[in-house]
């Protein structure tokens, strides 16, 4: 019987509950034995010129060994210039040059606070934090731009080089009204998909050390091949003289793909100076340091008839990109592609700006421009249905793509493998209780209560490994003893990968789980390889180990036969034993130890690399039910109840727990989560004290439903599940917080939904 | 300033800067390294431990503060090679991801079920407030709390690598 499916517990676990993980400032290795600590010094304010920066009072504080500046780093290729074709992407950010330029250490201009402008390296720890407040930076004020929709007024620029503030405009003409103008009912809205912290809850690390010209890098990262590729990049170093290992990572949430220009700066620093060093930030670095997600503006029409039919749809957006477009244009243009969702419209047109603010960067953060457009056109759905006084669930059904018409090509250019969008939604709502949940729902209004029920709908498709192409490695060795090794291109950092890459190999092959080791996150033991990131790990990485395992599993039906000496169509493997035999003849068997030691090197390989032709798309249906106090605005989360189809799943615990955290995210910003500025871009969630990270208070337990259709783009039919959840969730609670105070005169509530923004939208509803 | 604290049995004894946080002291000094550090407003639990038998966050906490007294961490929870029954039911129940979270939330939670063993779902939800997880959705890490105290038995009973080997 195969063990696909099965719920196996993690073979990572006792270690992690035991002993705690291994993270980066938690290594203990020789190497870094005598490394000293790096701190950086970051810029306090928004935008300023730097007039000078005056190291000596630091340099002379006990136990500092250098502060360096940009100054220092006369050792670096000028980065290249930004290319508008090629304007970086989930591959990771890139330091880029051009009129757009983002240096390591800021030169002479900061743009952000949290802006690295210089390092400060000490002996010890506590040294580091006296030292880096003794460097003087001389700032000399510059106007703030905050926010979006007063960036692209570029009354202030942050480049006068670009000439504006907008590095990308793809809107051309795609804004035709007249789709619309032959609509019986057109609703258009702003909406604010708002800024976010990633927050992991280990921030970023790295230590780097080089000796006899090799430089080393451990980093807190997604993809240690991607790191070295980056680092390779910026230092001018050959790759084989670079080494980058990815240790237990706590935690990544896209905002830990590649390394950024902090880490970059530990590993310059550590070759300049010939030290090892670690660095390990702060939270509070961290909320304004690590790049951030979300953060676009929406200017949403939709239109259609009375009669719940949606033929036109538009999506107008401004993305806050922060400081620096390192990301380009990747994040719009992913909500762009998402746009028309799971709904066969006739008429979708899209177009998006990216605007620089004096605000920390916004790369990838899980969902990555899919949950922006999930959460736009759900609104738009659902204000539509409002308007024509429909059910919101019965606007949906009317304008799903039809199960029959898959592969779908969308408007706007994505090819939907496969879906069940109908039957997911009937299936959530039928869990939920719709229909009981509408009576009191009703019952509540008639009452007048002050507890008012909300029930939000949400129903999702999304695109996973759209990178599909590029593929993931493996490499599969069994060796004479019986045992396996998989060495694995995805990275893991917490989904579980080695219990489940064992189990894949157990099951092809029949060696015990327990005989079976996996490796990730060495370019020494793993040199070529891409790394998690888009819900790719299992899809495409799975895929390579299941591939490897096939090879392998030839290869030893030819050392096999040849021990037998059978013709290899007779050799079989029997993989609940483990054991190779000749077809009809139990008394011969042969272990794959013995297998393995028949080769010349006492081991059998397969090094491959999987591919698939096309992304995948996972797709679901969300119901959440809150209680808003009318006096009050406060809104309680009472239930969520999910269906997430991505295919096949390999280990229900593992699905679910990816499932669980999503789901959390996404409420997280539907209710609580943002980071805020103030009018001179001051970040005012700088802290976690500030930021509203939610919290075990703030959440029921979930409520999950099994659903499982199977693509054809690999051969294990699954799709990604690690972002499914947060991008259905996020409008799902959103709806039912409008929905809640609907009666009461409320179209509309940005998120966060606050208690004071829901308590405002009551009163001005009134 | 010379401390000693008896970490998980074992006295530790060194010469540091008065301003020492107990949770460097474990760290560094004592070369623990379960115990993580996840923020710096005491805000996050990373680095929850138990004080005298009590949960603290050793971020809040002076090494100095410490000296006399008694400090486990995740380290000395199980019993030798058996692990507590909170280790265990986060082992069952998938009450971890990337284990960041987890040493702290592991020690908060053997403080809340020896102050209230046979706690309610919400009771547990808000014993957990000071302790964040970014990966859970604390859906995991609530029954693992539940199942610990007895009180919940796993959906389906999960099987461990060993079983699923044999």
């Amino acid at each position: 019987m195969s063990i696909l499916g099965t719920r196996v517990v993690r073979t990572e676990d006792p270690r992690l509950l035991t002993a705690g993980g291994v993270y980066v400032d938690d290594l203990r290795t020789p190497e870094l034995s005598d490394a000293a600590r790096l701190t950086f010094v970051r810029s306090p304010v928004g935008h300023a010129r730097i007039a000078g920066i005056d190291s000596s009072a630091a340099l002379a504080e006990p136990g500092v060994v250098a502060v360096l500046t940009a100054a220092d780093m006369d050792d670096l290729a000028p980065p290249p210039p930004y290319d508008p074709d090629n304007p970086g992407g989930e591959g990771g950010p890139v330091p880029m040059g051009g009129p757009w330029q983002e240096p390591l250490l800021a030169v002479d201009t900061v743009r952000y606070v949290g802006e690295p402008v210089a390092v400060v390296i000490t002996d010890e720890y506590y040294q580091g934090e006296d030292a880096a407040d003794l460097v003087e930076v001389d700032y000399e004020s510059l106007p703030a731009v905050v926010g979006p929709l007063a960036a692209v007024r570029d009354e202030s620029l942050l480049f006068p080089a670009a000439g504006s503030n907008t590095a990308v405009d793809t809107r051309g003409d795609a804004f035709d009204d007249a789709p619309f103008d032959s609509c019986a009912v057109v609703v258009e809205q702003d909406f604010v998909n708002q800024r976010l912290a990633a927050m992991p809850l280990e921030s970023r690390a790295t230590a780097a050390a080089y000796r006899n010209g090799k430089l080393t890098v451990w980093h807190s990262s997604q993809n240690a091949q991607i790191c070295r590729w980056i680092v390779a990049g910026v230092l001018g170093m050959p790759p084989d003289q670079i080494r980058v290992v990815v240790p237990d990572v706590g935690g990544g949430f896209g905002a830990k793909v590649g390394i950024d220009r902090d880490g970059l700066v530990v590993a310059w620093a550590a070759r300049r100076t010939q030290r090892a060093l670690r660095w390990a930030e702060t939270r509070s670095e961290n909320l304004v340091g690590m790049t951030q997600g979300r953060a676009q503006h929406h200017h949403i029409k939709i239109g259609g008839d009375q009669d719940g039919t949606i033929k036109a749809y538009r999506i107008d957006i401004i993305q806050d990109t922060g400081a620096y477009p390192r990301a380009g244009g990747f994040l719009p243009g992913l909500t762009c592609l998402m746009a028309p969702g799971v709904y066969d419209i006739p008429t979708v047109q899209t177009g998006f700006r990216v605007a620089v603010t004096n605000a920390t960067p916004v790369h990838a953060y899980r969902g990555a421009g899919r949950p922006e457009a999930t959460a736009a056109v759900e609104r738009a759905v659902d204000m539509f249905a409002a308007a024509i006084g429909m059910d919101p669930a019965e606007v949906r059904r009317r304008n799903f793509i039809a199960p029959g018409n898959f592969p779908f090509q969308t408007k706007t250019g994505a090819l939907y493998d496969s879906g069940q969008y109908a039957e997911a939604l009937g299936k959530v709502l039928a869990a939920a209780g719709y229909d009981q949940l509408r009576a009191e729902q009703r019952a509540r209004r008639e009452r007048g209560d002050t507890s008012q029920l909300g029930i939000g709908v949400s129903s999702y498709v999304e695109i996973t490994a759209a990178d599909a192409g590029a593929g993931e490695t493996a490499k599969l060795e069994v060796h004479d003893n019986g045992t396996a090794t998989v060495f694995t291109g995805s990275s893991a950092h917490g989904q579980g990968h080695h219990t489940a890459w064992a189990m894949l190999v157990q099951d092809e092959l029949g060696i015990p789980m327990d005989q079976i080791t996996v490796i990730h996150g060495d370019t020494d033991l793993i040199p070529d390889a891409i790394g998690t990131y888009a819900s790719r790990s299992l899809q495409l990485g799975g895929s390579a180990v299941h591939k490897a395992a096939i090879e392998v599993k030839d290869e030893a039906r030819r050392q096999a036969a040849s021990i037998l000496e059978a013709a290899e169509a007779d050799v079989v493997l029997d993989t609940a034993s483990g054991r190779w035999q000749v077809r009809g003849d139990p008394d011969t068997s042969l272990t794959w130890g013995q297998v393995a030691g028949h080769t010349s090197d006492g081991v059998l390989v397969a090094d491959v690399r999987f591919t698939a032709d096309r992304p995948t798309f996972p797709f679901g249906a969300h119901v959440a039910v809150v209680e808003v106090d009318t006096d009050t605005g406060k809104v309680t989360l009472k239930r969520h109840i999910t269906v997430d189809d991505a295919g096949p799943v390999l280990n229900p615990i593992l699905a679910e727990g990816q499932r669980h955290g999503g789901i959390a995210q996404g409420a997280a910003q539907a209710l609580l989560e943002e980071v805020r500025y103030d009018a001179d871009a001051n970040p005012l969630t700088s802290t976690l004290a500030d930021y509203a990270a939610i919290s075990a208070t703030e959440l029921p337990s979930f409520e999950l439903l099994a659903s499982e259709t199977p693509t054809d783009l690999n051969p294990l039919g699954v799709k990604g599940i690690g972002e499914a959840g947060t991008i259905g969730s996020t409008p799902a609670v959103q709806n039912a917080v409008v929905d809640a105070v609907a009666h009461l005169g409320v179209r509309h509530i940005d998120m966060p939904t606050t208690p004071e923004r829901v308590w405002t939208a009551i009163q001005e509803a009134k | 300033m010379n401390v000693g604290i008896t970490v998980n049995g074992k006295d530790v004894t060194a010469d540091v800067e008065d301003r020492m946080l107990l949770v460097h002291f474990l760290r560094d000094v004592a070369e623990l390294t379960a115990t993580n550090i996840g923020c710096d407003t005491t805000s996050c639990g990373a680095c929850t431990v138990l004080l005298d038998g009590e949960s603290v966050k050793s971020c809040t906490v002076l090494a100095a503060q410490a000296s006399g007294h008694e400090v486990t961490t995740l380290e000395g929870l199980a019993d030798g090679t058996e692990m507590h029954p909170v280790q265990r039911a986060f082992h069952a129940e998938h009450g971890l991801q990337c284990g960041f979270c987890t040493p702290g939330m592991v020690m908060a939670i053997v403080s809340l079920l020896k102050e209230n063993p046979h706690p309610t779902e919400e009771e547990v939800r808000t014993g957990l407030e000071g302790n964040l997880c970014r990966c859970t959705g604390y859906h995991n890490i609530v029954r693992a709390v539940l199942a610990a105290a007895g009180g919940a038995s796993p959906l389906q009973p999960p099987v461990t690598a060993s079983e699923a080997s044999a």
